[in-house]
């Protein structure tokens, strides 16, 4: 009996005859694909093991970035004094506490209106283009200031890869919120979510930023991926990112939900709007010296001549 | 307790509650004062403030706990005292630092004698200070906590204390509940929202004030409930 058995299978199992025939071009479409890759892999070669994790020495390019004269702030100082409230509210609370980050794998998830959405390894996003070193101010809403030796290349070079429908008129980003990584203090709504207008996004200021200090980014400055908007105030600057979203209306964003009258939805550094609790007109500068100098807060925090158009006609008192 | 050893104590709670000034000013000597010192000096002083101003309103509410601790009361005044301190090193801290004032610059100018150049640095923060008192009703509540603790500070000598009478001392001095509630509130209202950081503060200035109402309401119950049971005696 036992020998006599019939091998049991469902009838839907048994491979379709045109998809048996047609077996060998599947073969070569694989094939294909695989050179492709392999092709675009030697225009862009890995620059660095794929097992990359945090202070790993990147290599660099000069940046395409205007040049700023003002000291760097040290990189022991623009790393233990951190907003990143996923790890904790103090701002030495990130230092602290994100070690417990992972950054391998990591993905980023491109979705909405764009043509192609897709999910992208982070180490493919590293090599996509050359990693440029742009120095920026950075000015905290909290009325202090860095200055910051970033490592990266513009969002836009990303964007045009997506591929955006001309429907998509703003650019959200999503930061990680895993409770097994992260405190994720009560009282907010997690994911942290920050947005920006299509031409802000598509400006070539608007940094990509996988680096500092011509190293990976330190987890507590938001390791593996992050942006940076310099003439806005440094909570649009998402940090950890795994999503970015296009949409065809301003999108929610986390500090503006929370308290709108204190943070708009632009939050472009102006000293002229006062936040509801303190003047803007002045910032502390972080540098090597032990008391940091007060100095006088710029318009779009000295990046007036690079994006003061995008705001033409737009009145900055109301849309702060 | 001996008068010795409460003066022996009081000389122990004055350089605990002087240990975060030397803490401050060894910081500030030696440069170790943070990332952001403004923001860090504004801390602590706060902090501090509020910590002092706390201990001086547990004093009542544990001696009615333990009779036995009634010599509590002589620590009172330094430790009210000891909060206006601190809360005088904040006030300046606002002023001095965290409205603009170029501290840095400042000591430059003192030290080369360019006092044009400090009154220039003084001119320029003047109207950020009118317009914070002005407009941030965190700054307003602040300060007028800090008047309270003025006012008490001034009247704290025995001789004021004798010159007004015990009524009306002791009617000035209940604002310091509303100068603890004004400092709490201050600390709400700077705090961004969704930070929790004043709600341990606030738990102990709740269970401190809380505290008098219930102790009054159960030394009430119980001499109504002894009056018959003296009566049927």
């Amino acid at each position: 009996m036992l020998i006599g058995k019939v091998p049991e299978f469902k009838s839907s199992e048994i491979t379709p005859r045109e998809k048996f025939l047609n077996r060998r071009n599947m073969i070569f479409g694989g094939l294909a694909a695989a050179g492709l890759a392999y092709e675009w892999h030697k225009k862009m070669p890995p620059l660095y093991t794929p097992s990359v994790l945090a202070a790993t020495k990147l290599p660099t390019v000069p940046g395409k970035a205007p040049v700023v004269t003002d000291a760097v702030t040290p990189q022991g100082k623009a790393t233990s004094y951190n907003n990143f409230y996923e790890f904790g509210t103090d701002k030495a609370d990130p230092k602290a506490n994100a070690g417990k980050l992972h950054t391998r794998p990591w993905t980023i998830k491109i979705d909405g209106l764009v043509n192609k959405p897709q999910t992208i390894d982070i180490d493919a996003l590293m090599r996509y283009r050359p990693l440029e070193d742009r120095t920026y101010r950075f000015r905290c809403v909290e009325a202090w200031s860095m200055v910051i030796p970033w490592v990266g290349y513009s969002l836009s070079e990303l964007i045009k890869f997506a591929d955006p429908k001309p429907s998509a008129k703003y650019v959200q980003f999503y930061s990680l919120a895993d409770r097994k990584q992260m405190d994720l203090p009560s009282g907010f709504d997690w994911p942290y979510s920050e947005g920006l207008r299509m031409d802000e996004a598509m400006h070539p200021l608007t940094l990509l930023t996988f680096g500092a200090y011509g190293q990976t980014l330190e987890n507590q400055q938001g390791a593996p991926v992050r942006v940076i908007v310099p003439w806005k105030y440094g909570f649009k600057s998402a940090k950890s990112i795994v999503r970015i979203h296009f949409s065809d209306s301003q999108p929610q964003t986390t500090w503006n939900d929370m308290a709108p009258e204190e943070y708009g939805f632009y939050a472009n550094v102006n000293p002229a709007h006062s936040h509801p609790r303190w003047s803007q007109a002045h910032e502390r500068r972080i540098d090597s010296s032990v008391f940091p100098r007060t100095v006088p807060t710029l318009p779009f925090n000295g990046y007036q001549n690079e994006v003061a158009s995008l705001y033409t006609g737009m009145d900055l008192n109301r849309n702060f | 307790m001996t008068t010795r050893t409460v003066t022996y104590i009081k000389g122990v709670v004055f350089l605990l509650a002087l240990s975060p000034f030397l803490v401050l000013a060894y910081r500030f000597q030696t440069g170790n004062l943070g990332t952001d010192p403004v923001q860090w000096i504004t801390h602590f002083t706060g902090n501090w403030t509020v910590y002092l101003l706390l201990a001086s309103l547990a004093i009542t509410p544990l001696r009615r706990l333990l009779p036995a601790l009634g010599w509590l009361v002589r620590l009172r005044r330094m430790l009210g005292l000891f909060a206006f301190f601190y809360a005088t090193l904040h006030l300046l801290t606002y002023v001095f630092l965290f409205s603009g004032f170029d501290f840095s610059g400042a000591l430059v100018s003192l030290r080369s004698g360019n006092m044009a150049a400090l009154r220039e640095q003084w001119a320029a923060v003047w109207p950020t200070i009118v317009d914070d008192l002005k407009k941030r009703r965190f700054i307003q509540v602040g300060l007028a906590s800090y008047v309270i603790l003025l006012a008490l500070a001034m009247t704290s000598p025995q001789w004021v204390m004798r010159a007004m009478g015990g009524k009306l001392w002791q009617r000035l001095h209940r604002l310091v509940y509303l100068a603890a509630v004004l400092g709490i509130v201050h600390y709400w209202w700077l705090v961004k929202k969704g930070v929790l950081s004043p709600l341990k503060d606030t738990l102990v200035l709740a269970v401190l004030l809380l505290a008098r109402p219930a102790y009054r309401l159960l030394t009430r119950k119980r001499t109504v409930r002894a009056q018959p049971a003296r009566t049927a005696a």
